[in-house]
């Protein structure tokens, strides 16, 4: 019936654990409790992080096997890292202002507005560069075809507006 | 704002100012990067749980036809018996055969104003293109061409055995399509990539041909067409949609009556028959087994062979037990889950005498088929792989098995074939390779639940058993949503129908809540909120993951349950209803829609009051609810409008459609 209160901190943890364990399974396409390695980062990002690659690549040194790495993760070995993440808070949500100021960086002349050719080569040459099919799906969502330009402000409203809808009262 | 620099001679401030500038850049370039990826990734996940849902919740209202198939027999007897359909021509003595409907297109004129096409047969590659371009043109074919059509492939497939053997030789390859569902524009787009069925060009199509989708007719015509003029190129397997009690709750019923109207009977009952005899199986080269479902470690291809498939007329009725088993719960695999007796209440069974049903019957009269029979089929049909091995009850269908590698294994080794291509199954790409890639899924219907759902594909077969996979997807609407909106209409099209789910069970489910809320709080934990939706409504959903879109949770982090219904309500308010009635409506609407398109004979929209309030009783009697006869009473008064006793039932339905208030469709 009423589920067994632990203090709040070891709920709290079971709760967090649980959760983990869910999106675990999504990627889990063999049952059998382990995932492509490969998968890591869409699991970390849909348990609402936002970590850099290299913040990745560091995670995943915590959970391959240390021998050799096989290509695969499993989840006793992910489930306490990731649950450290969670109760760390680390790899927050960016808010909107920063977004746009990232934005705006990149944004010589700030007219407002990024050409493709100014996008594409911010993304794919500098920082952690995007692959073709990560600028492609950017752009089909980004780029207003008629002009061929990003209007990042539009954009980023666009985005955002996903979350998870607030019910009403 | 920009920096006049004098250049003083000092080079290296300038060069700090703009490294600092490029670091800038790089370093906005980084959040932006980690920013998109996690968007992007947070929607790959939404738009897996998002085909989650409607695969889940299409699952489950399958296993809920399987108990309902005995009560919508019932109905088709009481309402649609063939006396009351055909010309009084045909005397009652032969109102069940077959042979009587066969000519009945004999009986129908076609007149001079009609434009359609016009059959000559035998058919030839010029009525096939004729049909091509006037379905192309939305137009319909004339009931009486339909009828003589459905005649000759009723003489075409009764020629053919069970499981077609098809040889592949060097020079063709076969092309073998999975499920259409009705979805006219992604058959045209494969007969536009791969070219139309002919001698050359041989294909095999795996059953689930109609139900859902808006053309299941046309497909079929199509189809059959093609069979007729080339019978020895063309191999259709039936699916478990080619039923007529499924087609009743799953759209292709109402599909026919709707463009056929009064000629529609004629036209499913002669369906009935057609679908009985398409074949169950093809088999390429002794070595790749087609089949519309899987297999089970009981199958058993001779005795498949050798069996009378046309006395399946459905498989949603299994055969009457044998005298010893009399009482029990009809056959053994079929049942669904437990979870479905929690619903219903404990001990309920089928209370309807399921002699008598309207079915067209062999001229002579066999006796019906046998359990096992019934079951091989059965298996066949609706059977899904899955990883692990062995062979158990698929209780997500409440019919047929889930079978491992293992039982593919031994089914190979004993049949020495090499692969098993299957349908059945949504697959996001079209199509999926398990078992160490000795099963295939082929799913040809794109876009199958909503614009941008997934792809379709076919796989081409060459002489060496090699396939390849094409993939395609029909494109409707070409620039108004983008890639990401039109993911989010999936998404918000997949938790609509998941909260009018949680709507329809909401006593249910607020009981389950209230057991774990002793301090009558009005808020539980996270993982007693999961484990309540989980045992009322048996999706198995990831529900921790869809938590923030169906209910509150407060700063604790404790879930309000009861907001998981704030946001709907039903269309009519109905304040002197008991709700759990209005609930009951609401939850069994798409199941009224079939009733009442049974009792409604003359296409009027209307049926009387008083069949309606008789028909209720025994539906819910049937389901082991409460009739609410005194609130049956006055809800229909409350609709009934002036109508004179009688219900206009598309108001009636409208009334119980939940409502999603402010509803924010993303554009």
């Amino acid at each position: 019936m009423a589920e067994q209160e632990g203090n709040g901190e070891d709920g709290a943890v079971a709760e967090i654990e649980k959760k983990i364990i869910e999106a675990f399974e999504v990627f889990d396409h063999e049952c059998n409790k382990t995932v492509d390695v490969r998968e890591i980062g869409s699991i970390v990002r849909s348990l609402g992080c936002f970590p850099t690659e290299a913040e990745l690549h560091e995670l995943l040194a915590k959970v391959e096997e240390e021998e050799e790495p096989t290509g695969y993760i499993h989840l006793e070995k992910f489930l306490p890292v990731m649950t450290k993440v969670l109760l760390n808070r680390s790899y927050r949500p960016i808010p909107e202002d920063v977004l746009l100021h990232a934005f705006e960086a990149l944004d010589e002349n700030k007219c407002g507005y990024l050409t493709k050719d100014e996008l594409v080569k911010h993304m794919t040459e500098e920082g952690e560069p995007f692959t073709e099919e990560e600028m492609e799906e950017m752009l089909s969502s980004a780029l207003d075809p008629e002009t061929n330009t990003v209007h990042y402000r539009d954009y980023i409203s666009m985005m955002i507006v996903d979350e998870p809808e607030d019910l009403p009262q | 704002m920009e920096h006049i620099v004098t250049d003083m001679g000092c080079n290296a401030s300038i060069e700090d100012r703009e490294e600092s500038k490029s670091e800038k850049a790089i370093k906005a370039a980084v959040l932006i990067q980690k920013w998109y990826r996690s968007k992007r990734a947070q929607l790959e996940i939404s738009r897996c749980y998002s085909l989650n849902i409607f695969q889940s919740i299409e699952y489950a209202d399958e296993q809920d036809q399987a108990q309902l198939a005995s009560f919508f027999t019932f109905m088709l007897e009481r309402y649609a018996s063939p006396d009351a359909v055909a010309d009084t021509s045909i005397s009652p003595s032969v109102s069940h055969e077959v042979d009587s409907y066969l000519t009945e297109y004999e009986n129908i004129e076609v007149p001079d104003s009609y434009c359609g096409p016009r059959l000559s047969f035998p058919l030839t590659l010029a009525d096939a293109n004729a049909l091509l371009h006037a379905f192309k043109n939305g137009q319909l074919l004339h009931a009486h061409y339909v009828l003589k059509l459905l005649c000759e492939t009723r003489r075409v497939l009764k020629e053919k055995p069970n499981i077609n053997l098809v040889s592949v030789s060097y020079s063709k390859e076969i092309t073998i399509c999975g499920d259409l569902h009705g979805n006219l524009d992604d058959l045209f787009l494969i007969f536009y990539k791969n070219g139309l069925p002919s001698e050359k060009k041989p294909y095999v199509f795996n059953g689930d041909f109609v139900d859902r989708g808006q053309n299941s007719m046309e497909i079929l015509i199509i189809l059959f067409a093609f069979l007729l003029i080339y019978p020895n190129d063309v191999h259709l397997n039936r699916g478990n949609h080619e039923d007529y009690v499924i087609n009743l709750r799953y759209g292709f019923s109402n599909e026919v009556l709707s463009k056929y109207k009064v000629h529609a009977k004629v036209i499913l009952y002669l369906l009935q028959d057609v679908f009985s005899w398409l074949p169950l199986a093809t088999i390429i080269n002794k070595k790749v087994l087609i089949l519309h479902g899987g297999i089970s470690d009981k199958t058993d291809l001779n005795f498949l062979y050798l069996l009378e498939r046309n006395k399946l007329k459905s498989l949603m009725r299994p055969p009457q037990p044998e005298r010893e088993e009399q009482g029990k719960e009809g056959a053994p695999t079929a049942r669904p889950s437990t979870c479905a007796a929690n619903k219903r209440g404990a001990g309920k069974t089928r209370r309807l005498s399921s002699s008598g049903f309207t079915e067209l019957s062999c001229p002579n009269s066999q006796p019906g088929p046998t359990l096992k029979e019934w079951k091989q089929v059965m298996d066949i049909l609706w059977s899904d792989p899955r990883m692990q091995n062995g062979c158990v009850p698929n209780k997500r269908r409440g019919g047929g098995c889930y079978f491992g590698p293992d039982t593919t294994a031994r089914l190979f080794e004993r049949y020495n074939l090499k692969l098993l291509i299957r349908s059945h199954e949504f697959k996001r790409e079209g199509y999926e390779l398990t078992h160490g890639g000795k099963v295939i899924t082929i799913f040809s219907a794109s876009n199958y639940y909503e614009e941008g759902s997934n792809r379709g594909a076919y796989i081409r077969l060459n002489p060496d058993l090699i396939p390849r996979f094409v993939q395609y997807q029909v494109c409707e609407r070409t620039d108004k949503q983008n890639h990401w909106e039109r993911m989010k209409t999936i998404e918000h099209s997949a938790l609509q129908i998941l909260r009018e789910r949680i709507f329809a069970h909401r006593s249910t489910l607020t009981e389950a809540f209230e057991k774990y809320d002793c301090d009558n709080t009005g808020n539980i934990s996270v993982s007693d909120w999961a484990a309540a939706m989980e045992s009322v409504l048996c999706l198995e959903l990831p529900w921790r993951t869809l938590l923030p879109h169906l209910a509150k949770t407060d700063p604790d982090g404790k879930v309000d349950y009861m907001s998981c219904f704030h946001n709907m309500e039903i269309a009519q308010s109905t304040e002197e209803v008991q709700p759990a009635l209005v609930e009951t409506l609401c939850k069994y609407r798409k199941e009224l829609e079939v009733i009442f398109n049974i009792m409604d004979e003359d296409h009027s929209g209307l049926i009387s009051f008083d069949e309606f309030r008789k028909t209720w009783r025994i539906f819910s009697s049937h389901l082991g609810i409460e009739a609410y006869d005194a609130s049956i009473d006055k809800l229909a008064q409350s609709i009934d409008y002036n109508k004179d006793d009688y219900i206009d039932f598309s108001e009636f339905l409208e009334a119980f459609h939940v409502v999603h208030k402010g509803d924010k469709k993303p554009t």
